[in-house]
This record gives C-alpha cells, structure tokens and sequence, in this order.
C-alpha cells in the first residue's frame, strides 16, 4: 500500500484528505505544520506522497519544501501542493522549490486522483 | 417527483431519434435530475407535463433544451493518463514515421464534449514541437451537443475542470488565469477546429489518420455502434488508427476494426496489419 502524508493546520482538511486516500487505498499519516512534517519525513520513513498545504502556523508548506529538498532522504517523496494560493506566481515559486504537483483549492477527489496518478503514485 | 413510464418512453426516444444514444432503464434515474433546470425553465410542475408539451408540434428549441440537458458531457484532461501516454509516447511516433514524406497529420477527435480531449492531443503535440515542425497536422474535434462545442471553442474552465488531469505545468503553460477560470491560450486554441457533428450522420470530409472517440460509442446500443463504427473506419486512412475509451471495445461490434497488435486500447482496420506482415 502506498502511504501519504497530509500536511495541513485545518483538522476538517486532513479528515476530508484522509476520506479521498483511504478510498484510493493510501495508508494515510497527518501532520499539523511544516515542522511536524518535516520531522515526520526525517525520523520515519518517508511516505511515497506528501500532500502540502500553503499556510500554516510555524513552518510554512514552501519552507518545508525547501527544507526537504535539503534533508538526507532514503527517497524523495512526491509533493503535491494543496492550497488556496491559486495564483500563478504562487504555482510558479512551488515548482521551482520542487513541488511535483499543485491543488487549487477546494478540491474533489477526482482531482485528488488525478493528480496522484500525474506524480505517478496512484 | 413522479415520472409516467410513458413519459420515461418519450425522453428516451427523444434522444435515440437526436443522437443515437439509448437512455438505458438502468440510468432513468437520471432524467429527473437532468430535467430539473428545464423543468423550471418552462414553468411546469412535472416530466408528465414536459412529456406531453414535447409531443406537441413545433417544440423544436425546447426539443433541443431536453436533449441537451439528457447528454452526458463527462469528461477530463487526459482522461486514462496511461493510455494518453502510450498514445504519445508509441502511436504518435509510429504514424509520424509512417507519413514522413507528405508530413501532413489529421486527426479527429469525435464526441470530444467540452475539448478536454482535443486541448490534451494539442498539447501533447507541441511537447514535441521539434517533431511536428513544418508538418501540417490538424484537429478537428466534434460533438452533437451545440453547446459543449460553444463551451470547447472558448477553452474556458473552472477551478474544478482545469484541475482533472491537466498537469500542472501544462496549466500554466497553456492556459491563462481569468477570475476564477482558466482559458486556453489562441496559441492553442487556433490548433484545433471545433464543430457541430453528429455520429449518426455522414463522417466529416477527410482522410483522418488518427480517430479519437471515447466513451461515446457505450451510450448507443449495439446495431448503433456497428454503424457508427463503420463510418468511421470510411472516413480513416487505410493505416489509420482508433483510440477508443478504456474498457471500450471494437470485438463483436463491428466487422471494420480490430485491435492492434501491439498497443492496447487501440484499433486498425481489419486486415491492414495482416498486409504488413
Ligand atoms: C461522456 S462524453 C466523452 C467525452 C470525451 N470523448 C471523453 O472521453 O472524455 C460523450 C460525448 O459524446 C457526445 N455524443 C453523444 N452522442 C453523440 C452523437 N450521436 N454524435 C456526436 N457526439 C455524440 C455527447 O454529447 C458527449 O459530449
């Protein structure tokens, strides 16, 4: 089974997240900020796909990703950035810090699936 | 809200004599839904009502609205992203060999809804635009539907739409923001020819190299398909190619095609391969 984290601060977000994944058959973990999904990717090992919302209290989603793009990893996992940044500068500086993929917000789970199957892991 | 069988008999005929489609028994359901908007756009109270207003003469528009409201316009980007890779990755690349003297490629997407489909074939045609340089290639993409072919002419989509399959460098790429849709930008637009078709008529003029029609051909019952099936294959180049949805199948229902040796999901006229051998 594949294994996703979702990393967002609204609750209500990673319980509809888990809903589409766990219907899509991904082994779902939860992490409230960069930080704890940083933390989670470095001392765990790391999942096949991250799900990476924007704004958040502590460390951001784009600084996360830079942080991970810097962190020894067994393996990089895919990243899909989930958010309600839907300009294209947003979408632009995801890519370049490395993002695979990019949620506009609100979403529905053929988009989910859509774009797990882009990045390759559904 | 209650629906008379006859009226249930009414819609179905309605949109077997427009399209060719069979409202299955299965799906009946779904006419109340779809009806809904008509319904109150008329003012009436029940389908019985709007069965009976269409049995009427000259109800041409409001004809039109219930067919087009009975329509199932479901589609996306890339939709079967496996099969539109190998469709660029082993199909294109073998057709383009094979016309390498006259460089000129035609392609017809049939059924093509709101242009997902035709938007996904352009794009993928200028990914290797160092391929296709100096060819002249063209698309024509098709529906019945007056509207879904309005829709596909403006490449206008929603948040939602936009998002379905589309990559998203392809977004950024070729498309453009506006509120809170995004449109297809003219480089891509221009591309592709969009127009009013309907399957059970006469194939458009053109010896088309590459046919799309996805999950189209499910909707009509068999003896339909035979014949839609069979103007298509007149209206394809001898080597032709046909890329059908995932799941659909030519065997049994038609005595033009049959798969492809190599890549599945695909479909040649009967006894071409055999010849190459
Ligand atoms: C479910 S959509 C599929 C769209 C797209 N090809 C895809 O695979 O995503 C089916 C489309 O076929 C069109 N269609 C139905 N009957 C047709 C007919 N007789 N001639 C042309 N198009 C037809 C419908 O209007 C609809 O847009």
């Amino acid at each position: 089974m594949k294994t996703c984290l979702v990393v967002d601060d609204s609750k209500v977000i990673r319980k509809v997240a888990r809903h589409i994944l766990e219907a899509l058959d991904f082994t779902v973990a939860e992490a409230g900020d960069g930080q704890e999904a940083l933390t989670h990717c470095t001392t765990m090992v790391p999942p096949d796909v991250i799900l990476l919302d924007w704004n958040m209290p502590v460390m951001s989603g784009i600084e996360f990703l830079r942080a991970l793009g810097e962190a020894e990893l067994p393996r990089r996992p895919k990243v899909v950035f989930c958010t309600t940044e839907n300009g294209s500068a947003h979408i632009r500086a995801a890519i370049e810090a490395g993002a695979d993929e990019y949620v506009m917000k609100p979403f529905d789970r053929d988009t989910i699936e859509s774009k797990l199957q882009i990045v390759g892991v559904a | 809200m209650d629906m008379s069988p006859l009226a249930a008999g009414a819609f179905s005929k309605l949109l077997e004599r427009a399209t060719g489609q069979e409202l299955l028994a299965a799906r009946r359901w779904r006419i109340e839904t779809a009806l809904g908007p008509v319904l109150k756009a008329e003012g009436l109270d029940s389908l019985d009502q709007l069965a009976t207003r269409l049995g009427r003469a000259e109800e041409g528009r409001l004809i039109q609205d219930v067919v087009e409201a009975l329509l199932n316009h479901e589609t996306s980007f890339f939709r079967d992203i496996a099969a539109f890779r190998s469709f660029a990755d082993e199909a294109l690349p073998a057709i383009a060999e094979r016309r390498i003297d006259t460089r000129r490629l035609r392609i017809w997407s049939a059924g093509c809804s709101t242009g997902q489909e035709a938007y996904s074939l352009a794009i993928q045609l200028h990914r290797a635009t160092e391929r296709w340089q100096d060819w002249d290639v063209s698309i024509l993409a098709t529906d019945v539907s007056p509207q879904a072919i309005s829709r596909a002419r403006e490449g206008l989509y929603g948040q939602l739409e936009i998002q379905r399959g589309l990559p998203i460098g392809d977004m950024l790429g070729w498309f453009e923001p506006e509120a809170e849709s995004w449109r297809a930008k003219m480089e891509l637009r221009r591309t592709i020819a969009f127009a009013v078709h309907n399957l059970m008529e006469a194939a458009p003029a053109g010896r088309f190299d590459i046919v799309l029609c996805r999950n189209v051909l499910l909707y009509f019952p068999i003896a339909t398909r035979r014949s839609v099936l069979d103007r298509i294959a007149q209206s394809m180049a001898p080597d032709g190619l046909l890329f059908l949805g995932a799941g659909e199948t030519v065997l049994g229902q038609s005595d033009a095609f049959e798969a492809d040796r190599e890549l599945r999901g695909f479909y040649r006229l009967k006894g071409w391969q055999a010849a190459q051998d």
